[in-house]
């Protein structure tokens, strides 16, 4: 049976099974990466995604937006470079978003997303179209809002799609943004490895909230 | 590559270790991996540099005597995240503001500026200053997209002398901005360097060609050319630095009389001697200009390992930039008597 809403204590075990998700996923990441930039994304994350597991056993979270936001540092100051910081203001921001609130529900994820998609964008300077993670943030986030009315077990389901079909669109995209903008028109019939990093984690929230 | 390293993981580290114990007690390590001068005069502005290991000697070999207060270090070649400039900026605060003051990639704007945000929630008063002298890796209308390289040396060297009797951050930051305004850099590339933890090269060039305007860490530039001499190359290499003080309507042109600083780059491994051949070419084109070389400065300060390519790096004085120039600074990277 899948849940309506979560609170702070499920949020981490999301978390964990997103971070733990991940780290299985470093070869495909690696490899999405190494047709596009420098190959060191499925590593960085990987990186991130431990820094998270110790992060979250190691301190307490009072509520939603706290795991969010302990995330989002832990990212940060693990990955370092661009995708460290990029990643790291999905969540911070994501998080800050859910400042008061005790549940993580429908319309705290469409917040979380809004807020997320919002920070990466003024941070990164990358818009839609650009092959970036923001192609499978962007469509998540609206679809988010769309479906803010369904129980989190269904709307997570519906905006995870998006978050995938949004991955899948970035490989018709000619890069504009980070080292892959040097490939050019070379960069078409691959995803980028951002965006598909983005289409695991909802997914992998998904698959939390619905078991 | 021979490479004489220990755990491949630690290289930052154990390079930062190695850099307080060549300060003899000038500077500290402080955190996570922050350089720190050890004595900061009180209610002084602060000048805090920055970013990736593997470059060395800059950034953090620029922290010293009237020149940088600290520099947040990052990984090799990755920017450092924001908690250490966080607490970098904490340990070179001194209540009157701190100056950021690093080149322009996009991992380190982004960390600095996470660092920026973090560092006025505790209140601290920051301002920052991009390093964009690379003429090569944007045209002159968008000039603040370029990136950071050699030129960093001069600009952080004026800014550091600026920030011993700034009154305050707006003041110190319009110096760092005006030496960034006149000071240019072309670069060339031969061979990459590689990375210290898998031995792989930085990037692909040709035997027999020079990345034109290619960036540090093999970053396209204008065009890739032929291997030729160092007569040949030097004076193409300085028309694209001219051709850019003539053609942005931000500067006046290099012309007859004026005064410049000229610094000579070696990425690594483009050795002492090809630098002072390319140098002697470079004084035979300047006269020839009628400019006058006020100072010159040659040797590897911006490196990327075993990379071989070469910089020049010209800034065009005024009285300003001048008497910040002529104040005497030490440091592991560059001194000055």
């Amino acid at each position: 049976m899948g849940k309506e809403s979560l609170d702070a204590k499920e949020a981490v075990e999301m978390m964990k099974h997103v971070a733990s998700v991940i780290i299985e996923s470093e070869p495909i990441l690696t490899d999405a990466d190494r047709n596009l930039g420098d190959g060191d994304h499925g590593l960085g994350m990987e990186r991130g995604m431990n820094a998270v597991i110790n992060k979250l056993a190691e301190s307490e979270a009072h509520e939603v937006s706290d795991v969010f936001k302990m995330t989002g540092m832990a990212m940060m100051s693990s990955m370092g470079g661009a995708s460290g910081a990029l990643f790291g203001t999905l969540f911070r921001n994501g998080g800050k978003a859910l400042e008061g609130e005790e549940k993580f529900d429908s319309k705290g994820l469409h917040s979380f997303l809004e807020s997320a998609n919002d920070g990466v964008k003024s941070r990164g300077g990358a818009v839609p179209g650009d092959k970036t993670m923001i192609d499978a943030l962007e469509p998540a986030s609206i679809r988010a809002g769309e479906v803010s009315e369904l129980p989190l077990c269904e709307s997570i389901k519906i905006v995870a799609l998006s978050a995938n079909e949004g991955k899948n669109n970035s490989k018709e995209m000619v890069a504009t943004m980070g080292r892959a903008k040097t490939l050019g028109e070379k960069s078409v019939g691959h995803p980028d490895a951002g965006a598909c990093s983005v289409a695991i984690i909802i997914q992998a929230m998904s698959d939390f909230i619905n078991t | 590559m021979k490479k004489l390293i220990n755990d491949p993981l630690k290289v930052a580290d154990e390079l930062l270790d190695g850099l307080v114990e060549a300060y003899d007690g000038d500077c500290k390590k402080v955190g996570v991996r922050s350089i720190v001068k050890t004595e900061i005069p009180s209610n002084k502005v602060s000048l805090l540099i920055g970013g990736g290991a593997g470059h060395e000697p800059i950034y953090h070999g620029l922290v010293g005597t009237n020149l940088a207060d600290g520099a947040a270090c990052g990984d090799i070649f990755a920017a450092p995240p924001p908690d250490i400039v966080l607490e970098a900026t904490e340990a070179v605060n001194t209540g009157n503001g701190v100056l950021y003051l690093y080149g322009n990639y996009a991992g380190d704007v982004m960390n600095f500026d996470i660092g920026a945000e973090l560092s006025s929630d505790d209140g601290i008063d920051v301002k920052t200053v991009l390093i964009t002298d690379d003429v090569c890796s944007a045209p002159h209308e968008s000039k603040d997209n370029r990136r950071g390289i050699a030129g960093l040396v001069i600009i952080v060297k004026i800014a550091g002398a600026a920030s011993q009797t700034a009154d305050n951050l707006e003041e110190l930051e319009r110096i760092a901005k005006m030496a960034v305004l006149h000071t240019r850099s072309v670069g060339v590339s031969m061979s990459p360097g590689s990375i210290p933890a898998t031995g792989k090269p930085t990037f692909d060039i040709d035997e027999e060609l020079i990345g034109l305007g290619m960036g540090i860490h093999g970053e396209p530039g204008v065009s890739e050319i032929p291997m030729t001499t160092a007569d040949d190359l030097t004076p193409k290499m300085l028309d694209l630095i001219f051709e850019d003080f003539e053609n942005d309507s931000d500067i006046e042109c290099l012309s007859e009389g004026d005064e410049i600083l000229l610094l000579v780059n070696s990425l690594g491994a483009t050795t002492m001697m090809e630098c002072l051949i390319c140098l002697r070419r470079a004084k035979m084109y300047l006269k020839d200009k009628g400019v006058v070389v006020y100072d010159t400065i040659v040797g590897p300060f911006v490196t990327c390992q075993e990379m071989s390519g070469i910089s020049f790096s010209i800034t065009k004085l005024n009285d300003e930039l001048k008497q910040y120039w002529d104040l005497p600074c030490e440091s592991v990277c560059y001194t000055k008597l």
